[in-house]
């Protein structure tokens, strides 16, 4: 078989793997940290205490999966039906619907929480381009 | 197999028409979560409820300017309204955002300027803001459904939702919405930002709410709260024993622009003096 401008073509090739694997040799192998999230805030801390235990509005596994579809309903749910109670299907309290003065009042740690694996995974909610974020001062673990 | 051009096409047509039906079908489908219900989720007990909120504007209760200032900042003030100004201290009218304002007798009530008005009445601001109409032209144009009737009366808007299309505020015969044409924090002090409201985004129109946030944890608008007492009433017209019902039997009052056929459910008190 007789291929034209070999040298072209080879270091053509070259050149293209090089740069469509870099993300591999560039990592070596090893995997990017592993995003942890924190739920150590301080109002999360007292409700431990109090409580003998941290749980959020469902259990921690439907909160990780399905957060997303919580903040959409709890979004709809406020702003079209005037509903802004949300009654616990886990432990059957009745929570504030809202990012803002509800979610955030404990979780107020929003960079080791939200974005740690929203960076993580590359996705950008624009939460924060309204909602305003806690002021995060005490977070220097 | 052989196929000749009539058949390819027809089975071509149908296809297609299959194929955009569908999309159009999904797409349309806007809201894919399901929705939250009672018991499940409830309203707060201590709301205020009403079958359809209104308000009067008694115009003899603002007497000075400061009586405006305190008012419109309220509001402005409570929801993160951005103010831009000028380097001169004038308010940039390019990119001013406005919930509640003041306006000239001949914007607010416009061909009812007589010949031989009180110069009070001619000269006076008036308080003007979103009419929350009955048959609101904001809420027929948007494509989104950003904008919508609340079944209490109140045109409220979905921040999420809005493209920044801007029909609604061709729509609307009173100005009242604005749009967002910079990221509103740019106009806002940082020290000065209420926490437990939003402000919005670059890019989405903007107006009163009614205080649908304040009237759901048993609080007045906010800007009824801060006005002189009884300068502006807010109230249930549906109930005929609300102050605001009471006032409308009673007295003579007019709204902005009635021809129009929106049906806005602000009600201004010119005269004035003394009331129920």
């Amino acid at each position: 078989m007789k291929i034209y401008n070999k040298g072209l073509v080879f270091s053509g090739i070259l050149v293209f793997a090089a740069i469509a694997l870099f993300p591999f040799y560039f990592q070596g192998g090893r995997a990017a940290a592993k995003p942890e999230p924190k739920t150590d805030t301080p109002a999360i801390q007292e409700y431990e205490k109090l409580n003998g235990k941290k749980e959020c509005v469902e259990s921690k596994e439907y909160m990780r999966g399905e957060h997303m579809q919580v903040l959409n309903q709890w979004r709809d749910s406020v702003v079209r039906d005037y509903y802004r109670g949300y009654t616990s299907n886990s432990n059957h309290k009745r929570f504030n619907m809202s990012l803002q003065n509800g979610c955030m009042t404990c979780h107020s740690n929003k960079k080791k929480f939200c974005d740690e694996c929203h960076n993580y995974l590359s996705v950008k909610p624009y939460c924060w381009d309204c909602h305003i974020a806690p002021k995060e001062e005490e977070t220097k673990s | 197999m052989s196929m000749d051009r009539r058949d390819f096409l027809k089975i071509a047509g149908i296809s297609s028409i299959l194929g955009f039906g569908a999309s159009v079908a999904s797409a349309t489908n806007l809201i894919t979560d399901k929705k939250l219900l009672p018991p499940q989720v409830d309203r707060n007990k201590e709301a205020l409820t009403a079958k359809r909120w209104a308000m009067v504007v008694d115009m003899s209760k603002f007497k000075a300017e400061e009586d405006f200032q305190k008012t419109i900042s309220a509001c402005h003030t409570f929801h993160n309204v951005p103010d831009f100004r000028k380097p001169d201290g004038s308010v940039d009218k390019k990119f001013e955002v406005k919930w509640i304002w003041k306006a000239a007798y001949e914007r607010t009530f416009p061909g009812q300027e007589n010949k031989y008005m009180s110069e009070h009445v001619k000269d006076m601001p008036f308080v003007v803001l979103c009419n929350h109409c009955d048959n609101p032209a904001c809420v027929r144009v948007c494509p989104t459904k950003a904008t919508y009737k609340l079944p209490d009366g109140i045109t409220m808007q979905d921040m999420h939702r809005c493209i920044g299309c801007r029909f609604c505020m061709a729509a609307c015969p009173f100005g009242a919405r604005s749009f967002n044409w910079v990221d509103p924090r740019k106009g806002l002090k940082a020290e000065l930002i209420n926490k437990e409201y939003p402000t919005r985004t670059k890019g989405v129109v903007e107006k009163c709410t009614f205080c649908t946030e304040r009237l759901s944890v048993g609080k007045v608008p906010a800007c009824v709260e801060a006005a002189p007492a009884g300068a502006l009433l807010f109230g249930d017209l549906e109930d005929p024993n609300s102050e605001v019902r009471k006032i409308v039997t009673e007295k003579l009052t007019i709204r902005r622009k009635p021809e129009l056929g929106t049906g806005p459910a602000v009600y201004y008190l010119i005269g004035g003096g003394d009331h129920a």
